[in-house]
């Protein structure tokens, strides 16, 4: 087993290997940019050493930098986390060159599921489903109209060089194919130089589902269940959930099986992650492989009981699995709420900053993992995911009563975070009847802002209102650092509230300092 | 004390008056001429709790360089208060409207771009200047009507929560 790993990320993933590490008794070594010398990660951990200024380019995507400290520092093995550095085969490869151990998958494979072509034509190989279609650009408007009637409309065509909707079409009969495949040939011409357009079956209203899987060094993969993860925006995750509330026993077995196939397929090693497409009638297609640890990896954790990190050091370490697929049970329901500093009121922009209060919650099936503390300054210069909240139960149900009362004892002051966004999932009949896909966010936003508007009416709310008014007003007579206060004195305990006392001088100042 | 709050925003807010006197035990309150007798500890910054006729209550406080918003169990309110007696409240108070007003950054981050010119005109929830922290792009607009008076930002520099980005007038 290693002695030191070096921990080549930041925020609560950093914490959540250290921790790791700690339980297995091995130290640990940071590495840290400007902006982070007081993050908690350098706090919690055993060495720790300053890699650049704050943007990441400088400092946390720096190999050369990392791979220095790991020589230094006498490091035997890199725990990347996630984003950063975690899927680039290149560093990965450098690894192994300066002969320190990557904690995840070897350079070859992150190559072969880098590439969504190079990994369609392996898949395809080993019997993987995919989405109905070409992955060739169509030789003729004739060729298309057969390569649809086998998909079954809808169909999307889709440029081949493409990317960000141009060249993208939706089709839903045989009759507007021919100007569409047209009028998609050019925009693919004039977007990208090359007219080359293929054709897929459209899925309509996808949920996102994934499959977690482990590989040792010997030969041995298994598959530790689903999460079921449509809930996103900006294609970035909010919310997930294991088991999926749409997964079976059977279907579980069947994606499980295909994403063992896809990881044996790719030689694969250490903790990934296979993402399927699923339409509504529960065909599942291959969308890709992650080569790391996921972000909602705990709810695998709680539902499976295993420790994924403590697994992903120990196949690096070059041990074997210590169990067989037929040991993996997956017992009770987990939900993880992804806690960002974001301002609801604002479209959910980043809101980075000062934590001025922070109450976290706790007690029974609640698990947090968290990179904030209070007083800490939340750069401005890295992802905004400050902490995962994640609630257990014996089913569903359970897992969603158990989060919303954590909810109501979450409190993060100072900058804005997400967390009301969360109470509202939970509550949605929608939600709660499992009906999800990828575009339910989205849609709940939209609608939830109506009730919102029209719920401030409501005679709770006005009891809530007068509650709210002496609130304020104690808070101003109490609390010397009250609103009214704010700008005048800066008031130490003894003080009085300034708004008691208001400062020609101060008046004075201020209006000097608008001109 | 008396104090004047405004609950629930610009739009829909409700103006309540609350006087508050000290009684031997806990306080006596009338909010909007109707008493009512209130226990309030504060046991950690930010943090208030309130009992009423035996109703508990934990409220939170939130506040920015910009706003406060009061938390009652998981409700978030808008919250303004005003000592009437203080001169910078009232003039606060009348001053929205006309007169100029201040456009603040609401979070640390980069100014990346000026959307328009000082002394141009702009219409309310017009963007004035582009920030950007986390990656994103955020457009600071114009609370009002009026003409750009003065724009402090600049194109690249950093700002800090609270800091005068431009003012309209």
């Amino acid at each position: 087993m290693f002695k030191k790993i070096l921990i080549a990320n930041r925020g609560e993933i950093a914490v959540r290997v250290i921790r790791a590490c700690r339980e297995m008794g091995i130290a640990t070594v940071s590495v840290y940019s400007d902006v982070d010398r007081a993050a908690l990660h350098v706090r919690k951990s055993d060495e720790a050493y300053l890699i650049g200024p704050a943007p990441a380019a400088d400092s946390y995507l720096r190999m050369d930098k990392i791979l220095d400290v790991a020589k230094r520092s006498g490091a035997e093995a890199i725990h990347p986390g996630y984003g950063f550095l975690s899927e680039n085969a290149k560093f990965a490869q450098a690894c192994v060159d300066a002969g320190v151990k990557f904690i995840g998958p070897t350079p070859h494979s992150m190559r072969m599921m880098g590439s969504k072509t190079s990994a369609r034509q392996h898949m395809e190989k080993a019997g993987v489903p995919f989405v109905p279609g070409t992955s060739r650009g169509l030789a003729s408007p004739e060729e298309g109209e057969e390569v649809a009637e086998r998909a079954g409309y809808p169909v999307m065509l889709k440029a081949a060089a493409g990317g960000g909707g141009k060249g993208m079409r939706l089709v839903h009969t045989r009759q507007e194919l021919r100007s569409a495949l047209e009028s998609a040939q050019s925009e693919a011409q004039r977007s990208f130089g090359d007219s080359e357009v293929y054709i897929e079956k459209a899925i309509v209203n996808p949920r996102h589902i994934e499959m977690q899987v482990l590989a040792d060094e010997h030969g041995n993969t298994v598959w530790l269940g689903e999460r079921e993860c449509s809930i996103q925006r900006r294609h970035q995750k909010v919310l997930e959930e294991a088991p999926s509330p749409i997964v079976d026993p059977d279907m579980r077995r069947r994606m499980g099986e295909v994403a063992v196939k896809v990881a044996q397929a790719a030689h694969y090693t250490n903790a990934g992650t296979v993402e399927f497409l699923v339409d509504q009638q529960k065909n599942f297609y291959f969308l890709e492989m992650n080569t790391r640890l996921q972000v909602e990896h705990p709810v695998t954790e709680l539902t499976t009981g295993l420790d994924l990190v403590h697994l992903q050091i120990r196949i690096a370490a070059g041990e074997k699995l210590p169990f067989k697929q037929s040991d993996v049970a997956i017992r009770g329901h987990a939900i993880e709420c992804r806690i960002y500093a974001e301002d609801p009121d604002n479209n959910y922009f980043p809101s980075p900053g000062k934590i001025t209060v922070l109450l976290q919650p706790s007690g029974p099936g609640i698990r947090r993992d968290s990179g904030m503390y209070e007083g800490w300054n939340v750069p401005m210069d890295y992802d905004p995911l400050l902490a995962k909240l994640i609630g257990y139960g014996t089913d569903r149900q359970q897992a969603v009563m158990r989060l919303e009362r954590a909810l109501y004892e979450y409190f993060v002051a100072g900058i804005k975070t997400n967390i009301s966004l969360f109470r509202r999932i939970l509550r949605d009949p929608d939600f709660q009847a499992g009906k999800l896909d990828t575009g339910y966010l989205d849609r709940l936003l939209a609608k939830a802002n109506h009730t919102s508007a029209a719920s401030a009416a409501s005679a709770e709310t006005k009891s809530l209102e007068t509650i709210a008014a002496i609130a304020a007003g104690m808070f101003a007579v109490l609390d010397p650092a009250s609103p009214a206060s704010k700008n005048g004195n800066s008031g130490g305990p003894g003080s009085r509230p300034a708004a008691l006392v208001p400062s020609a001088w101060k008046q004075k100042a201020r209006s000097e300092g608008l001109r | 004390m008396v104090y004047e709050i405004m609950v629930g925003g610009e739009e829909g807010g409700k103006l309540h008056r609350l006087e508050l006197e000290k009684a031997a035990a806990g306080w006596e309150c009338r909010l909007d001429g109707q008493p009512i007798h209130i226990d309030a500890v504060i046991p950690r910054r930010d943090v208030l709790s309130l009992l009423v006729d035996g109703h508990a209550y934990e409220i939170k406080r939130e506040q920015t360089a910009t706003d406060l918003h009061l938390w009652v169990g998981s409700t978030r309110l808008a919250v303004e208060l005003r000592d009437p007696r203080s001169l910078r409240s009232r003039q606060k108070a009348g001053g929205d409207e006309k007169g100029p007003r201040k456009i603040l950054a609401p979070m640390p981050g980069r100014v990346v771009r000026l959307l328009v010119a000082e002394g141009s005109e702009v219409e309310a929830g017009q963007g004035i200047v582009v920030v950007e922290a986390m990656k994103m792009q955020n457009e600071i607009k114009s609370p009002k009507k009026g003409a750009v008076k003065k724009i402090s930002a600049i194109p690249g520099a950093a700002v800090n929560p609270g800091d005068i980005l431009a003012i309209v007038e």
